[in-house]
């Protein structure tokens, strides 16, 4: 993956640019030495590394915006990071470019149970947002899989989602507001306690934008009560065809289940070797989950087991407790574990429409015999959003090169069939190369226009999302 | 004029040609904003289903589509669109057939919004035509999609003033097989909301809260259940329990009143046919009684107190009346000169009104869409 070269007229002015930043923040909230700014050097796509010229620590809003009209000033190119877990190299730096961190940025600024909402400042971590309100058995719904360790700046940036999109939806469903900071400086407020945008729904254009129109430093979410319980249905299948037709019929029968997760045989075997969760050895696994009441849930995991035994499961497992209850789903938990105890891997997260699943699966398994390199899948199968994990081995010379390559291949092919290249990850510089496999010249010319007006000279996070190719000439404003 | 292109490629071309103002059309039934002279053009004849999977909840349909008409063929797979969108007509008292298009222009959306998110929430893609021309796409058939920025939500409620939209993809959701309507007599404003606020913070799905302070019979605080027939009778249980000290509920689980009730919500029948100006608030839910008060108008209560339709004399400037408040503040429905006179939609400070008209400017250079109508 290519990174633009480095201006040299930024890395001739660092003293400078470091000076004139120590003078708006605390000391030790600007680091600039070789050995310490190497923690900066790569987020969770580690196959990239690159140190940049200095990572920013700031506190406050106020300290972001002073932070943000110093690198304007000096024309130096900003990397927004939250905590550092994108799978897709959102928070990559340049050498030329400084990390701006928001983690010290993690207070609770308001919990309203009233109005269903919370403020944060936006270095706070997902699960301690829920960790916030759970006394008074509220959550906040977007759960992505890092969630222990991923900021909500981070989940913004990229509109994260997680298993339980299907009733909840993602980070854009779940977000109400936002204390923002442009490259210039500015400090802007969009949205809030109330509903829906006076104009543009500018919160709607910021969520999702990887860090390009603006640093986002407080969000105000939306938090939900918990339901009374949720259990989950384990249902295996001898097919992956069969295991489509199910998930379809589900839905279609008007159950509306808060999960449905897909797990092929690579990925059961490797699982149950890891974790020994107990899942039969079969074709396609499928974990449903239903929420409600006792009576509720029955209700809907009997309308669920009949359609599942129409179509002749090879195993039907009901939770009959909470213990049975998480051994179902502590396989699907570990799955990621699993694959890196066995090897490096690649986790891409392409979106297909469910009704292509049984081709998709077909071609994959094609492609990883064309390519040597075995393949692992599991799936939130009730919104079509794929994570094919590729195996390959980090020390072995070219297998990465073949590992990016057969991904790009799968990437391909969820586009082909009706789909997008990412859906919850984000492009980052992972996927950044292929948007012309998905977009027409206008349809990308469209989205750089957006970031022309909220980031005129193209500093923040400039390398990411567009191929190299196609901002170039809007990168070179900058210089 | 009325241009009436008969498809996206026709109407691509019709905007390149055109050398003044377009007025954009769908139904013709929602004419918010305020009043645009120039050539009419409709995208009525970009009309039907392009792909529905009632497996995959996905729906894409041309923006002429009649909301009728998509409201048919998801209720033959037993399916709905999520949002329950106003239908204006008798409101602002326009006939025609409203269109797909406009719902989404407008991100019309009705009670249903607090549970299950406005129609941007559950518009998954869009394709139109820019002010130059250029067809373009965003978003896709798929409910998840991070690939590139998200310009589907800026296009729900852009209201025809950055393109014109041509084709429209939903993310749709199972019809329920029952509903029920919990009824609490007698609240004043600040007591409804605070019911609401329990309602809406109980585990029991509430997928509705309004108040209605001049109901027949007296002031009405109405709460929406919906799901499996045992599971709505459950919770109707529960939530009479949990708001028991605001008074004895009423449960009304026919399939038609209960209709009834909500469409009237949905539709503002209540101020429909009446003389005066009617404004749509949206205000932080705890906020709604007390800024109710502050207008000083004829009032309805929906999203648990957080969305406010207001009746007042013609010509009333309602938000000088308010002050500041946090949200905002719409002229629905309002004579040409009002809305020559006050603005529609609720001005924005400086910073974010830059970034808007600069949105504009990139998306419509020659400011030919609907020029002025967000003022």
């Amino acid at each position: 993956m290519e990174m633009p070269a480095p201006d040299t007229d930024i890395l001739s002015r660092k003293d400078r640019i470091v000076q004139r930043l120590q003078t708006v923040l605390p000391k030790t909230a600007v680091i600039h030495d070789d050995v310490e700014t190497r923690a900066y050097e790569c987020d969770a796509l580690t196959a990239y590394k690159c140190p940049p010229l200095a990572a920013v620590l700031p506190s406050t809003t106020e300290e972001v915006a002073a932070v943000l009209k110093i690198c304007h000033g000096e024309g130096v190119p900003v990397v927004p990071r939250g905590a550092g877990t994108s799978l897709a190299g959102g928070a990559l730096p340049t050498a030329d470019s400084v990390i701006l961190g928001v983690a010290r940025m993690n207070r609770v600024l308001e919990v309203d149970y009233d109005n269903r909402f919370i403020r944060v400042q936006s270095g706070r971590t997902n699960l301690s947002v829920t960790g916030a309100v759970e006394q008074e058995d509220f959550f906040y719904a977007p759960d992505p899989s890092s969630q222990l360790a991923c900021a909500i700046a981070g989940n913004i940036a990229m509109n994260s989602g997680g298993a339980h999109c299907l009733k909840y939806g993602v980070t854009t469903n779940n977000l109400l507001g936002v204390t923002m900071v442009t490259m210039e400086g500015e400090i802007l407020e969009i949205g809030g306690a109330h509903l829906d945008a006076a104009g543009y729904d500018l919160l709607g254009l910021i969520c999702g934008s990887e860090g390009q129109l603006g640093v986002v430093t407080e969000a105000t979410l939306r938090i939900l009560r918990k339901p009374e319980g949720a259990r989950p249905v384990l249902i295996g299948y001898d097919s992956n065809e069969v295991a489509g037709e199910c998930v379809s019929d589900i839905i279609k029968a008007g159950v509306l289940p808060v999960a449905i997760e897909f797990m092929d045989r690579p990925c059961i075997r490797a699982t149950e070797a890891f974790a020994k969760a107990g899942y039969p050895d079969c074709e396609a696994l499928l974990i449903v989950e239903v929420e409600g009441s006792e009576a509720e849930i029955a209700e809907q995991l009997g309308v669920i087991t009949q359609i599942a035994r129409r179509h002749n499961p090879v195993e039907l497992r009901e939770a009959q407790s909470a213990d049975e209850a998480a051994r179902i789903w502590l396989g699907r938990k570990s799955a990621f574990g699993a694959m890196g105890n066995i090897n490096d891997y690649m986790c891409l997260d392409g979106t297909i429409p469910v009704s292509s699943l049984p081709y998709v699966l077909k071609r994959i398994g094609e492609m990883s015999e064309e390519f040597g390199l075995d393949v692992a899948n599991v799936f939130h199968a009730g919104d079509g959003n794929m994570h094919p994990l590729i195996l390959f081995d980090a020390n072995k010379p070219g297998d990465l090169e073949t590992c990016e390559a057969f991904g790009a291949e799968i990437l391909k092919l969820c586009v082909e069939v009706g789909g997008c290249l990412t859906g919850e990850h984000g492009v980052g510089i992972e996927k950044r190369d292929l948007m012309t496999t998905q977009f027409a010249p206008d349809d990308l010319e469209v989205q750089m226009r957006v970031k022309d007006v909220f980031d005129a000279k193209w500093l923040l996070n400039p390398a990411k999302v567009f191929p190299l190719s196609v901002s170039a000439e809007r990168r070179g404003f900058a210089a | 004029m009325v241009l009436t292109p008969a498809d996206e490629k026709e109407l691509s071309e019709m905007v390149a040609a055109a050398s003044g103002p377009l007025r954009i059309a769908g139904g013709g039934t929602r004419p918010i904003g305020r009043h645009v002279e120039g050539d009419t053009l409709s995208v009525a004849r970009l009309s039907g289903v392009e792909l529905y999977e009632p497996g995959a909840l996905t729906l894409v349909v041309g923006a002429g589509t009649p909301v009728a008409e998509v409201e048919r063929v998801l209720g033959e797979e037993n399916q709905r669109l999520p949002f329950e969108p106003m239908d204006h007509r008798a409101l602002l008292g326009t006939d025609g057939t409203p269109t797909i298009g406009g719902v989404v222009a407008t991100n019309a959306s009705g009670p249903r919004r607090i549970q299950a998110g406005a129609c941007r929430d559950s518009l998954i893609g869009v394709r139109f035509v820019d002010g130059a021309g250029t067809r373009l796409k965003n978003g896709g058939r798929v409910m998840k999609n991070v690939t590139g920025y998200d310009l589907v939500k800026l296009m729900a409620g852009s209201h025809g003033t950055l393109g014109l939209l041509t084709e429209v993809s939903f993310k749709v959701l199972p019809a329920p097989a029952a509903q029920a309507t919990v009824s609490l007599p007698g609240l004043s404003p600040a007591q409804a909301v605070e019911a609401m606020a329990v309602a809406l913070g109980s585990p029991y799905e509430v997928s509705g809260a309004a108040h209605l302070p001049d109901a027949d019979g007296g002031p009405v605080t109405v709460l929406r259940l919906e799901g499996f027939a045992d599971s709505v009778a459950y919770r109707s249980g529960k939530l009479g329990d949990a708001l028991k000290r605001f008074g004895a509920a009423h449960v009304e689980t026919g399939s038609a009143e209960v209709a009834a009730t909500w469409r009237a919500i949905r539709d503002v029948e209540a101020f429909a046919g009446t003389p005066g100006d009617v404004w749509r608030l949206s205000v932080k839910p705890s906020d709604g009684a007390e800024i109710a008060e502050r207008t000083s108008g004829k009032v309805m209560f929906d999203w648990g107190g957080g969305l406010i339709w207001v009746l007042v004399p013609e010509g009333t400037d309602l938000r000088g009346r308010l002050g500041a408040f946090d949200g905002h503040a719409t002229l629905v429905r309002a004579s040409v000169e009002t809305r020559a006179k006050l603005p529609v939609f609720q001005p924005e400070p400086e910073p974010l009104a830059r970034l808007s008209r600069g949105l504009r400017e990139k998306f419509d250079p020659r400011g030919i869409l609907n020029p002025g109508l967000m003022g």
